[in-house]
């Protein structure tokens, strides 16, 4: 084809590369070219963003729930109290109610007439079992009975999440009158020589006009976006804003205080007052903590205190805030490891809750699959990859052991139920049937993964050793095998990984029951990690949410050891041959 | 029993070894050579004629044994107890108790009588199985010790059960794939077509009924609840929510592997390899808890603040998230195929004047779409058969809706939904989520198996 005739070369379509128009063109592509990089660049920061968050958020729920605030109290032991038949023993201990002391610990940090509302909230801060350490110490020593003992008592989760920043803000203004308190318990006026209500007034007033325009330009915004079909919403709003608009324009009247707005409270004489009527010259409310006397305060020894979150949108009480404040306020609060989350079992209270029987669970059931998946995955592996005849039988196996990998793992939970639970009546809940379960899923994943560091030993190794008059037996087990070793225990700790990250299958053989002891066997009633955390998520409880991702972030500090482990080992013992 | 059976046969077992060995090491006159089999195979082949037949005395006996005693007891009772299932499965218990000495209260005669019986029975019968493995090991030393010769090929004999239990082993695989079949299998057949079963569907109402309702009317004041067994409401949901997951992970996996494949440096390969890998190893019950706890609180605020109701368990959020999920699938996959298209097509491509972007879209992804639809199937057949995600993040009413913010229900959700807490073998509900796992199972089988062929001929091809 050297010789193109004239006539062809016409023929020829001929572009000038150097007009502006292809040079247009170029810059063009080179535009797509980049575009084009870009996004593979972006999917790729997606999928990383993705993880961090994830994680991230998960670090942020779960870290908090690992440390504990607990309440140090000088504890009467009364001898009474946790004695049997007059004796004293590890038994009567163990047995006795601690409810009466902890009751008597707490009311006596409160002198003065707390109302019996009052006094069921204090004792509802602390947990069920809030004694539970002043118990362990006193088995240890029984000596301490009839003394008082300076214990932690475990706070309630809702103490404990208020503590950790999930209550209000606090906001103290120093007053400038002076005041005169009417009372020291129920529901007392505080009058202020100076306008100093007036001004609270003033500022609640503004706060409400600030609501109502929040009110407005959220029904502003939705009128704007979703049109007609939210009207009955928009005109909630605007009859909401409306409503307190009214309340603003009338500077001067008094106002009542509900629970959708920031609570106001006066601390006076050693006391707390809650405003329920903010008028002009005086407030009116009902005492949270009594007054040590009525005496005139004098300016700036009493603050006007604001919890700036509304009473409704949190969990505690202004009672138990000023409850807890208190507490605070005396150094009796403590933080602590949180050791209870590690070494105790399932429990319906989020504070006495920990994973240390899904630990268990999760370790027995992993045990089983270990000792059933390994020998025969590694077994198997051999078989396909050194004495299996080629044929079809051979064939239909292998395409069968890819499938499996691929089966959806739910499925290997109807086999387990329907099969060893239903067929060989072995026991529910129990880790030998979840290990099995759980090896028949990871079995594909080790075959494969032996199969193929088998595969990376040379052949030469194997022919040397048949050269030396091995068997092919002695050559595979005594040469072959061990230099494949680290592949298979490679692919071994990765499917490990996966069945210790595995739910579903385990939910079908019944280990999703809530399961307070420690289990001790194979056959014990058990649950595992993933399974904890999945029944965790699934309550109610705020405070339950945060153990979850703690339980999480075990969940992954494991999966990240054996990850890691897997890596090291690759990276260890790989060999290029 | 169990233990001192086993710790005996352990011992019967080291002992024959022993013994073998010993007895081939004499043999021994002028250097090894002169034996056919090393020593170690003569005690290897006397171990293994002492363990096969103890194990076999064992797992055959131990069953049939139980079978016996427990129909002997019975027969102390009238034929109604042996024929109801459930008065006999607590007869069993109460004279199983009665025999370890855990009963509580005073048992009748009747049930003393055959407490007695089933112990006797048990104790003769554990005798004789014991007894059994015993003599059949004494005899299995004493034969093999008699084959212990120069020209005995003991290794030969050992290899042949070597390779029948490697093959034993790979069987397990072949085992568990009918083992699924079969349990699927026949519960799905009895819930289409058992007589006995009350409120079965037919094939024609459970595949194209609109309506899913399992759970049916327990009291009368709960009024005319009927329950109903149409899937399609579940198959849409599933089919939504594997959309969502696909037009995410889609894209995503796909443009990451182009990148990874065509684009990085060695560097950033080695960094970002391992952020998928991290993608790919969390536990779906830790994504389960981020789609239901950030992503679909998150979601449900964006739609408030557009005025639109978002259900708090939307398809949308756990969409996302299984999207996210299977971007790993995807990715790995298609870099693989990507990478096995061959460099010379490339070369041609560039030689053309063609940038690395068309070569990119013109040659290597045409080249390489079997393997990258097979990826597709592949991560489709993932996202149907994940539960963790979806039972957590999405509902469990069967709506039959296509739209993303609403609460839809899949297959995987209601196969767990059922099956969670007690059931009884013999209504149809539990057998209804047989029959999901059915359809569940046999839809992503033919998934996989075209996917992994479509991979298996691409190979062939290029390689």
């Amino acid at each position: 084809m050297t010789d193109i005739t004239a006539s062809d070369a016409a023929r020829v379509r001929r572009v000038d590369v150097t007009s502006s128009a292809a040079k247009a063109r170029i810059r063009a592509r080179y535009r797509r070219e980049a575009r084009f990089k870009l996004y593979g660049l972006a999917a790729l920061s997606l999928a990383a963003v993705f993880v961090v968050v994830l994680i991230g958020d998960v670090l942020s729920r779960g870290l908090p729930a690992f440390w504990q605030y607990s309440l140090v109290l000088d504890v009467h032991v009364d001898p009474a109290a946790v004695s049997s038949g007059g004796k004293v023993d590890e038994a009567s201990i163990r047995s006795a109610d601690f409810y009466p002391l902890t009751k008597a610990a707490l009311e006596s940090m409160f002198p003065g007439e707390l109302s019996r509302k009052a006094q069921k909230q204090l004792v509802r801060l602390v947990s069920t079992d809030a004694a539970m350490p002043l118990r362990d110490e006193l088995v240890a020593n029984p000596s301490l009975v009839g003394t008082t003992v300076k214990t932690p008592l475990i706070l309630s989760a809702t103490s404990d999440l208020y503590y950790k920043g999930a209550g209000t803000q606090i906001e103290s203004r120093e007053m400038r009158g002076i005041a005169t308190p009417s009372g020291t318990s129920g529901e007392i006026t505080v009058l202020s020589s100076a306008n100093d209500f007036a001004d609270a007034l003033v500022h609640l007033k503004q706060r409400i006009a600030e609501q109502a325009r929040s009110l407005r330009s959220e029904a502003d915004r939705l009128e704007l976006f979703a049109g007609d079909t939210v009207t009955a919403r928009v005109k909630a709003l605007r009859d909401e804003a409306e409503k307190l608009q009214q309340r603003v324009d009338q500077p001067k009247v008094e106002e009542e205080l509900d629970n959708k707005m920031p609570s106001l409270l006066i601390a006076i004489d050693g006391g707390l007052m809650k405003i329920t009527k903010l008028s002009d010259v005086s407030a009116t409310g009902i005492v949270l903590l009594p007054l040590r006397s009525t005496d005139e305060a004098k300016p700036g020894t009493w603050q006007l205190v604001t919890y700036e979150t509304p009473e409704s949108n949190r969990k505690v009480t202004d009672q138990d805030v000023a409850f807890l404040e208190r507490f605070k306020q005396l150094g009796h609060v403590e933080q602590s490891f949180n050791w209870t989350f590690l070494t105790a079992g399932d429990s319906r209270e989020p504070e006495l809750a920990g994973i240390r029987g899904a630990l268990v669970g999760t370790a027995l059931t992993l045990v089983v699959t270990l000792v059933l998946c390994l020998p025969i995955g590694v077994m198997a592996a051999i078989y396909l990859e050194e004495f299996a005849p080629k044929g079809r039988l051979t064939d239909i196996i292998e395409v069968n052991i890819n499938n499996l990998a691929a089966v959806p793992s739910i499925v290997f939970g109807l086999l387990g139920l329907a099969v060893f639970l239903n067929f060989f009546g072995m026991p529910r809940s129990a880790p030998l049937v979840g290990g099995i379960t759980l090896g028949l899923l990871v079995l594909p994943t080790i075959i494969i993964a032996s199969r193929a560091a088998l595969k990376a030993v040379p052949p030469s190794i194997k022919e040397a050793a048949l050269g030396v008059g091995a068997s092919h037996q002695q050559a595979i087990f005594h040469h072959v095998l061990p230099l494949a070793m680290p592949g298979i225990m490679t692919g071994t700790i990765i499917g490990m990984a996966h069945a210790l990250g595995e739910t579903a299958p385990l939910l079908m053989i019944g280990m999703i029951a809530f399961i307070v002891d420690i289990p001790h066997g194979f056959t014990d009633a058990a649950t595992v990690l993933p399974v904890q955390i999945y029944l965790w998520s699934d309550l109610p409880e705020v405070a339950f949410k945060s153990k979850t991702a703690a339980a999480i972030i075990v969940l992954l500090m494991f999966l990240f050891v054996m990850n890691g482990a897997a890596i090291w080992l690759r990276k260890r013992f790989e060999r290029r041959w | 029993m169990s233990g001192y059976y086993f710790v005996t046969m352990a011992v019967l077992v080291l002992i024959a070894f022993l013994v073998s060995r010993a007895q081939a090491g004499r043999l021994i006159k002028g250097g090894v050579g002169q034996l056919h089999s090393l020593p170690n195979y003569h005690g290897l082949f006397a171990a293994s004629a002492v363990f096969v037949p103890m194990l076999l005395i064992y797992v055959v006996g131990v069953p049939l044994l139980e079978k016996f005693a427990q129909a002997q007891a019975l027969s102390f009772f009238g034929a109604e107890t042996a024929s109801d299932a459930l008065h006999r499965g607590a007869t069993l218990r109460d004279i199983h108790n009665l025999v370890a000495g855990q009963y509580s209260g005073t048992p009748s005669d009747s049930l003393v009588e055959a407490a007695r019986s089933m112990k006797s029975t048990l104790w003769w019968g554990n005798a004789l199985i014991f007894g059994g493995g015993v003599l059949a090991a004494l005899v299995a030393i004493g034969l093999s010790l008699g084959r212990v010769s120069v020209a005995f090929r003991a290794r030969n004999h050992f290899e042949r059960l070597v390779v029948l239990v490697l093959m034993l082993c790979a069987a397990v695989a072949v085992l568990t794939t009918i083992g699924i079949v079969f349990s699927v299998l026949y519960e799905t057949i009895r819930f289409f077509f058992d007589p006995s079963l009350k409120g079965r569907p037919t094939v024609t109402e459970f595949l194209f009924g609109t309506e899913w309702n399992p759970q049916a009317a327990m009291r009368a004041d709960q009024g005319d609840i009927k329950t109903a067994y149409g899937f399609i409401p579940l198959l849409t949901g599933t089919l939504l929510i594997t959309l969502i997951a696909i037009l995410v992970a889609g894209p995503l996996g796909l443009f990451s592997a182009v990148y990874l494949s065509e684009y990085a440096t060695a560097r950033f390969r080695a960094w970002a390899k391992p952020i998928l890998e991290i993608l790919a190893g969390i536990p779906t019950v830790v994504l389960g808890f981020f789609a239901a706890l950030t992503v679909a609180p998150l979601i449900r605020g964006w739609g408030a603040y557009f005025g639109l109701d978002v259900a708090s368990e939307s398809a949308l959020a756990a969409g996302l998230v299984m999207g996210m999920m299977i971007i790993p699938f995807i990715s790995s996959l298609s870099d693989d195929v990507i990478n096995a298209v061959p460099q010379s097509l490339r070369d041609g491509a560039y030689a053309m004047g063609a940038t690395k972007s068309e070569t990119i879209k013109q040659v290597v992804l045409p080249a390489a779409l079997p393997g990258i639809v097979s990826a597709f199937m592949l991560a489709i057949s993932r996202a149907i058969g994940e539960t963790m995600i979806v039972v957590m993040a999405a509902g469990l009413a069967a709506n039959l809706t296509f739209n993303p913010l609403e609460a839809v229900t899949t297959i995987t959700v209601q196969i767990k939904t059922i099956l969670v807490g007690d059931q009884e073998f013999d209504s149809a509900k539990t057998l209804a989520a047989f029959a999901l796992g059915f359809v569940l199972f046999f839809v992503t089988l033919v998934f996989n198996i075209i996917a992994l062929t479509i991979v298996r001929r691409y190979r062939e091809e290029y390689d």
